[in-house]
């Protein structure tokens, strides 16, 4: 169960008759869908039915030939990843992106990067404001630690460690940006079902606790029902339901296509 | 120092109850540390004299939520502070704490809160305060429920549920409008009160409340602090359930009246970082977790670089030949004295330091016997440790070793004011201060454990050696008897398999039978470790166990155990004849272990039997099926294709003396 907060809220996103190809092949086809502040909002599908390609777009990594989408009020065609982060969009990644060889500290510290702001001299000398500020930074840094439960792993070098683990850092990371606006891209693919229920969790509290607006994609049905407050369902780059996962659940649209019924 | 030393003064006689102590360390060492805690990757301490100003905001709030004298108040945590704390405010108001098991499923916390008449409970965090609520609908006593990490529980909308700052916040106004309020209180509180009602995990049936005096408990803690000498400026690291009797004493009995400082790790996965921030001067674990840092030392070692391996070989060997005699103060030839010394700026020193005990002036270990090479490894390190034989009912110490008589397979002599005997059936009994009162609402089992005359017990067979060291075999009633009338001690032949680092666990048969067999679970860390070096692929502790490699490495252990226990009279009819790996890990959510991790024999062999009857046929391989429960309380099943193999004997060797 989540907070319905959400469902009341204003829009925070809002994705209009976005259409995006590679060359030949249509990836997205005029999907058009809005995410309220506070909610949790799923993004589903089967293989290859463009839910990642919608995440970066809503990112920014990918532009659409056409449609538009207003974030905060702004309406954009085109923006870049770091413009994103600047805006307060943070995000995790299908297949996980962290700096191997660092520290889990010092991976989720990078997280922090945009909230910097000592210039290089100060903070290559580690003296006055740039020690304030590094000291301020860790504090949140541990605030997030704790908050995902990460203590026992704060010094070990991530490359070393379990994947549900790093998955977890990378939210951390993600979470240490103080995001509006957090995507999720397959938080749980991989994972044991006990992961998947501390994921689950994680989730959740983020979002009660932070007031984290949440985009989530995920493959696994059973997991969005339980935590999201609206999902939308694409199947071959075309958004074929939008609604409450009871709503979803029922749609036979969305049954045909996990079930795989021929498309027309 | 004269000070610090909280030898029993005069004016220490009239503090007869923790809050009464309490109050009296806020003033003596009113800026000392008393406790920290790490969180949010920093040691956050407090003073006694803060400690003390919490303590007394929480009790207040409490008797504002109607907090009654006599009423019982569970507590549900990791170690914290603000936990302890929760006991000394609750004994402020004449009421009694009552500390659970923290990782205890909500129908075990039942019972306890159910039987113990629990009015109000304190969950440290979601995880706990949502077991209480499950279990609110069949516990009609239970009233009031606090919080002390609010995490997740925003949306919980009850009216009995308060937050831990939000009591303290109420106490404080009580505190302002009446300050002789909580003085009155605690004035009216008496040594004979009860302090704790601790429940014991029970290998047998439910458990069973001991009911502890604050007589009884300040008693055995300054009876203790006195006799190890324990100071204003230990340290301790309290990582051990608070539920257990030893914490009780270690992190909390000993710590009021020596005034040393409790250090809280920061989650239970950090306790070896932590314990290694901390250096603890004083320490307590049972057996096991010496041996698991032992074995994460032996195996860091064997992938560390071949010169490093050959020094730390070196030195072993000559700590392992003088190190324990440096120890007990015996003479030793300058030659090894001046090579001990090399070893210590080489090999001892930084090998103490990563194991947290640089420090360590005096450290305990219980609850089970410790392996002789485990505890000698430790001692000739220069590490005091120390064997005590303590139990619940007792306060915990009933013997102790003294500094400089240590032997690995006694317990030591009587602690301060106990006595003890031996009956004729070879059982232990003992009669002391810290002796319980009774055990709550169960005066059938208190007439069964405590005579009229105050003597206990135990329920262990032992004996006094030529020194007056107790040694203790086995539980009286586990010893059995085979079919040819020799003695059968099944935790004396588990024990000496689990100093087998490949051994973690192990259950052994042979009452009334013709031949004694084993259940083994291996351990997966150093098995693993091994298999990796002989590139034996496995994916779970399952598929581990059923290697032949692995099977053929158990069996080598049983037949070196066979080896050593046809040297002794009484025990060579003992050896093991046929073995089995369990395919899965015994569990205490299982009901196999105790939360404690002993092992449950009779569960065991009810649950197993048919694999016990396989044993004593000639078969060799068994199919089984067995129920697991997930960490989450669900249940699955797993199956499972067992190899049962025969263990080379050795013929007894007839023993000149």
């Amino acid at each position: 169960m989540s907070n319905n907060e959400g469902l009341n809220g204003d829009v925070l996103l809002d994705v209009n008759n976005v259409s995006l190809s590679f060359g030949g092949v249509k990836a997205l086809e005029d999907v058009s869908f809005d995410v309220r502040e506070k909610e949790i909002r799923a993004i589903i599908g089967p293989n290859g039915a463009g839910k990642s390609s919608m995440l970066n777009v809503i990112n920014g990594f990918y532009h659409p030939q056409e449609g538009e989408i207003t974030y905060k009020g702004n309406t954009r065609k085109q923006m870049r990843p770091h413009d994103a982060a600047a805006q307060g969009i943070a995000r995790t990644f299908q297949n996980i992106a962290l700096f191997k060889g660092m520290t889990t500290l010092d991976n989720i510290m990078t997280g922090r990067n945009l909230k910097m702001h000592a210039n290089l001299f100060l903070a290559a000398l580690h003296i006055g404001p740039a020690r304030r500020e590094e000291t301020e930074h860790r504090a949140y840094v541990e605030h997030v630690i704790d908050f995902l439960e990460i203590q026992a792993i704060r010094k070990t070098v991530v490359g070393k460690l379990p994947y549900g683990l790093q998955k977890r850092v990378e939210l951390g990371r993600a979470l240490a940006a103080e995001p509006d606006l957090l995507l999720l891209d397959e938080p749980m693919a991989g994972m044991n079902s006990e992961e998947k229920e501390d994921m689950c969790r994680f989730i959740l509290d983020v979002n009660d606790e932070f007031g984290t607006t949440i985009v989530l994609i995920e493959h696994d049905m059973g997991v969005v029902m339980d935590i999201s407050d609206r999902v939308v369902v694409l199947d071959y780059g075309r958004k074929i339901a939008d609604g409450s996962p009871d709503a979803v659940r029922t749609n036979k649209e969305v049954v045909d296509a996990y079930l795989g019924v021929a498309h027309d | 120092m004269v000070e610090a030393t909280a030898t029993p003064e005069a004016d220490e006689s009239a503090l007869d109850t923790f809050p009464k102590l309490l109050l009296d360390r806020a003033v003596r060492y009113r800026d000392a540390h008393a406790a920290r805690e790490k969180e949010f990757g920093i040691w956050q301490s407090w003073t006694w004299h803060e400690l003390a100003e919490e303590i007394q905001d929480l009790a207040c709030g409490l008797a504002e939520l109607g907090f009654q004298r006599g009423d019982k108040i569970a507590i549900i945590g990791d170690n914290r502070p603000r936990l302890y704390g929760a006991m000394c405010a609750a004994q402020a108001l004449g009421g009694v704490p009552v500390p659970m098991y923290q990782d205890s499923v909500a129908n075990e916390l039942q019972f306890v809160v159910d039987h113990a008449d629990v009015r109000f409970a304190i969950g440290e965090n979601q995880e706990q305060v949502d077991k209480l609520l499950e279990i609110m609908d069949s516990c009609p006593k239970l009233e009031v429920i606090i919080f002390d990490d609010a995490r997740g529980l925003r949306k919980y909308e009850h009216d009995f549920l308060h937050s831990y700052s939000g009591v303290q916040a109420k106490g404080r106004e009580l505190r302002e409008k009446d300050p002789e309020f909580l003085k009155t209180e605690i004035a009216k509180g008496s040594g004979s009160d009860i302090a704790i009602i601790l429940y014991t995990s029970g290998t047998t049936g439910n458990p069973k409340g001991v009911m502890l005096s604050h007589g009884n408990v300040l008693v055995t803690a300054r009876n203790s602090v006195e006799r190890d000498g324990l100071r204003q400026d230990d340290e301790v690291l309290a990582y051990l359930p608070m539920a257990w009797v030893g914490d009780n004493i270690f992190s909390f009995g000993q710590s009021y009246v020596a005034g040393f400082c409790v250090n809280c790790p920061e989650s239970s996965a950090t306790v070896m970082a932590d314990l290694r921030e901390v250096g603890p001067t004083y320490f307590f674990a049972p057996p096991a977790i010496y041996e698991s840092l032992l074995t994460n030392v032996m195996i860091r070692m064997e992938d560390a670089a071949k010169l490093k391996r050959k020094l730390f070989h070196y030195f072993m060997g000559v700590s392992k030949r003088v190190g324990v005699q440096i120890l007990d103060g015996k003479t030793v030839s300058f030659k090894d004295r001046l090579l001990y010394w090399v070893g210590e700026v080489l090999i001892y020193g930084p090998l103490k330091n990563t194991l947290g005990f640089s420090r360590t002036r005096i450290a305990y270990t219980a609850g089970e016997a410790i392996g002789p090479d485990i505890f000698d490894f430790y001692r000739s390190l220069g590490i005091n440790i120390k064997q005590l034989y303590g139990q619940t009912e007792a306060a915990v110490f009933v013997t102790m070793q003294p500094n400089g008589e240590i032997k690995p397979d006694t317990v030591g002599t009587p602690a301060p004011q106990v006595e003890i005997k031996i009956t004729d059936g070879g059982e232990v009994m003992y009669r002391s201060p810290g002796v319980f009162q009774s055990y709550y609402k169960n005066p059938e089992a208190t007439a069964e454990t405590k005579t009229e005359d105050g003597w206990v017990h135990t329920g262990d067979a032992g004996f006094f050696d030529e020194d007056g060291h107790l040694k203790i075999i086995d539980r009286a009633k586990d010893v059995g008897k085979l079919n040819d009338g020799s003695m059968f001690a099944p935790k004396y032949l588990e024990n000496k398999l689990k100093f087998f680092p490949h051994i973690k666990e192990a259950v052994t048969f042979g009452n009334e039978r013709d031949y004694v067999t084993a259940f083994i679970n291996i351990d997966q860390e150093a098995v693993g470790n091994w298999a990796e070096r002989q590139n034996i692929a496995y994916a779970s502790y399952q598929e581990l166990a059923a290697q032949s490699g692995v099977i053929g490495l158990i069996r080598e252990d049983l037949a070196k155990v066979n080896t050593d226990l046809a040297g002794d009279a009484h025990l060579s009819g003992s050896q093991i004849r046929r073995f089995l790996i369990l395919p899965k890990e015994l569990d205490a959510d299982d009901g196999e272990l105790t939360r404690t991790l002993k092992v449950r024999r009779r569960i065991i062999a009810e649950r197993y039997g048919p694999l016990i009857e396989a044993l004593y046929s000639d078969k060799e391989r068994f199919s089984m099926e067995s129920q697991v429960t997930f960490e989450d309380g669900r249940t699955g099943t797993i199956k499972a294709d067992l190899v049962l193999r025969d263990v080379p004997t050795t013929a007894p060797v007839a023993k000149a003396s």
